[in-house]
């Protein structure tokens, strides 16, 4: 039996759920918990929920230390991009105290937060910047992009001994899906194919997978069979499941709204390289967001960004071989 | 009355033989980079100086307390229980090290002798002590959480914002501010406001509304006697409080920064080497805490010299055995390096 669920809706009933079974979970953010009104509040209490000032160094800084003392501390961030203001408690702290400590502690803790609002946010506060967190040894990247895998990989990241950067695409927020009932897990390092097909490997993360799927209905009508792979973890990368669905297809379409030497295509790109060559039939082809950063006014914004129309054209050139404009 | 007047003679032969303890362990780090060179790589930060800040602090400490200094990390295991081999063989790149050779001098870590964690990036372990007071607040364990910091890193975003979120959420810890006036090689009155302005450090404590208080960190007891209000206002439940103790530390900020193959020792501290200004230096060592902690208590009848001779001569033997002990130590195998990635 399964229940229908916004994408939003459903990472807050993970959240909920794994707080009731397990009391070391807490979560705290800038401007949560406000009043004792609020619903987590009210399930809760104060020790567990809490609201911060705007302080990400001592935010990000106090999960990892009370991660190392027994709590599972998640840390509502909003934003990605607020994420940069502490970035070495993200890349320098967390993820190596567990190394540098020869195995002696562990940080349970997860980083919850937005990103890649193309919605007029501009410049600072519409990017993607996973690329600089997914290579890092000892930190784990979750990019969900259905209700079901944004549930599951919730539950799935605080159950995990590991710092998590857990990141939800802004414009998927109110996006109805289906999510199956009871404790639906999703593990990391594991792809899903969205959609089969035979004839190209698309592969793209988060808003991404649902334009490709857009643009797979459109080349479907053009006799086109695109399969869709979907990583939904950028950390650890399910590598193997891409190689496999580029073995039968022969061709690779990689989308992504990062900018293309910050984006995880290119990575995904290098790894298809080295692989899975010898079943490439055409060059492999990145859409991506274009060198600038994200404009303010929307027909820039649009040109900028991957679109179902890109996407289309970027399949038909690695189906003719030839290098389209896209 | 200070709670230091109610120590036993015991407790106080403990806090002498602990302080000579972390003296002769440093000093021997000290010594192996010009007797054994290549056997520490990057870069250490010795606690000479610092030794009756840190045992005066951590005498006050109940069993169940946390402890997280800095990088500058040597002295509080030695005194916490962790065992001095595990330590230097840890400084030596051994198996055996207490981190089995993944961190090294900066990053020592003990956490079943309540020491956690040390960050090699100034200030930034300060929200660490934070985050594990406020997990001892949520699971109600009564700890109190010590944190050790240098005056260098009272400047940083994470000082301020650790601060005041524990003063907001009354958090279980004491933040002691080691004021050694010397920011690695910057002197304090090139940075710091309030010492330009002649006024203690102490004094940030104002901006969070929390208790501040300077202490003479060169004296075991006065320290013991501000800590101790500080940790029992914590355990108490009301909140954070700000040490600033002050002392002076005998050995240069680390070894000389150098890249191989240049090999590396400790220079002249930076009072010399860097601003000329050798009866600074001269004066500060004439004030050495264990010597002034010795003749205290001598005079107050706890030991005699006799008594203070054989603690010295434990203490010396004992890092006899330490220094071979890790020398002889194996090397960690080299695939050793694909473990504890991930929990």
């Amino acid at each position: 039996m399964a229940r229908e669920m916004m994408f939003a809706e459903a990472i807050a009933v993970a959240i909920t759920e794994e707080m009731q079974r397990d009391p070391s979970v807490v979560f705290y953010g800038q401007n949560m918990a406000m009043t004792d009104r609020d619903p987590f509040v009210r399930k809760f209490g104060k020790d567990r929920v809490r609201i911060t000032p705007i302080s990400e160094t001592a935010e990000l800084g106090i999960a990892v230390g009370a991660a190392m003392n027994g709590l599972r501390p998640i840390v509502e961030l909003y934003m990605a991009e607020f994420m940069l203001v502490a970035f070495d408690e993200v890349i320098n702290e967390a993820p190596r105290l567990r190394y540098m400590s020869g195995g002696q502690v562990k940080v349970p803790c997860v980083f919850k937060a937005g990103f890649g609002f193309a919605a007029g946010w501009a410049g600072q506060h519409s990017n993607c910047t996973y690329h600089a967190m997914m290579g890092i040894p000892g930190l784990k990247v979750a990019v969900p992009s259905t209700s079901a895998d944004a549930m599951g990989l919730m539950r799935a990241a605080i159950r995990d001994d590991n710092p998590v950067v857990y990141l939800h695409h802004y414009m998927l927020t109110i996006d109805k899906g289906s999510v199956p009932e009871g404790e639906h897990i999703v593990p990391f390092g594991v792809a899903d194919v969205k959609r089969e097909g035979t004839d190209v490997t698309i592969v793209a993360t988060a808003w991404m997978v649902k334009k490709s799927l857009a643009a797979a209905e459109i080349l479907a009508k053009e006799g086109i069979s695109a399969e869709v792979v979907d990583p939904r973890t950028l950390a650890p990368l399910d590598v193997d499941t891409i190689v496999q669905s580029v073995k039968k297809t022969g061709r690779l379409v990689l989308v992504d709204q990062a900018p293309r030497h910050a984006s995880a295509a290119a990575v995904i790109a290098g790894e298809v390289a080295e692989r899975g060559f010898e079943y490439l039939k055409a060059p492999v082809k990145m859409v991506t967001a274009l060198d600038t950063s994200i404009p303010y006014s929307e027909p820039m914004e649009k040109f900028v960004l991957p679109s179902e129309e890109k996407i289309v054209n970027a399949v038909k050139s690695v189906l003719t071989r030839q290098a389209a404009a896209v | 009355m200070g709670a230091s007047s109610t120590l036993s003679n015991d407790k106080l032969k403990w806090m002498y033989t602990q302080m000579c303890r972390i003296r002769e362990f440093e000093e021997r780090v000290k010594r192996t980079f010009v007797e054994h060179p290549g056997v520490i790589r990057g870069h250490a930060h010795l606690g000479d100086g610092a030794e009756a800040s840190i045992v005066g602090s951590l005498a006050t400490r109940q069993e169940n307390d946390l402890v997280m200094p800095s990088y500058r990390c040597h002295g509080y295991p030695l005194v916490l229980g962790t065992p001095a081999k595990a330590l230097m063989a840890e400084i030596y790149q051994r198996k055996t090290g207490i981190c089995k050779g993944f961190g090294g001098s900066m990053h020592l870590a003990d956490p079943a002798h309540h020491f956690p964690t040390a960050s090699g990036i100034i200030g930034q372990g300060i929200a660490h002590a934070a985050g594990a007071a406020y997990a001892a607040q949520v699971k109600k364990t009564g700890q109190v959480v010590y944190s050790f910091f240098g005056d260098g890193s009272s400047k940083q975003g994470a000082f301020f914002e650790t601060l005041n979120m524990a003063a907001v959420w009354k958090l279980p810890v004491v933040f002691v501010l080691e004021n050694n006036e010397y920011q690695a090689y910057t002197h304090i009155k090139l940075e710091d406001a309030n010492a330009i302005a002649g006024d203690p450090l102490s004094q940030k404590a104002k901006a969070f509304s929390i208790p501040g208080v300077t202490v003479d960190g060169t004296d075991p007891l006065k320290v013991y006697d501000v800590v101790s209000e500080a940790a029992e206002r914590a355990r108490a439940g009301k909140g954070p409080s700000l040490i600033e103790s002050k002392f002076y530390r005998f050995s240069p900020h680390g070894n000389a920064i150098t890249v191989p193959p240049v090999p590396t020792q400790f220079q002249e501290h930076e009072a010399i080497e860097v601003y000329g200004n050798k009866a600074e230096f001269e004066a500060a060592k004439a004030n050495d805490p264990i010597k002034k902690f010795r003749t205290h208590l001598i005079g107050a009848g706890v030991l005699n010299d006799a008594e203070a001779r054989k603690i010295e001569d434990f203490v010396r033997s004992e890092m006899d055995e330490v220094v071979k002990f890790a020398l002889e130590s194996p090397l960690p195998a080299p695939e050793d390096a694909l473990n504890y990635v991930y929990a």
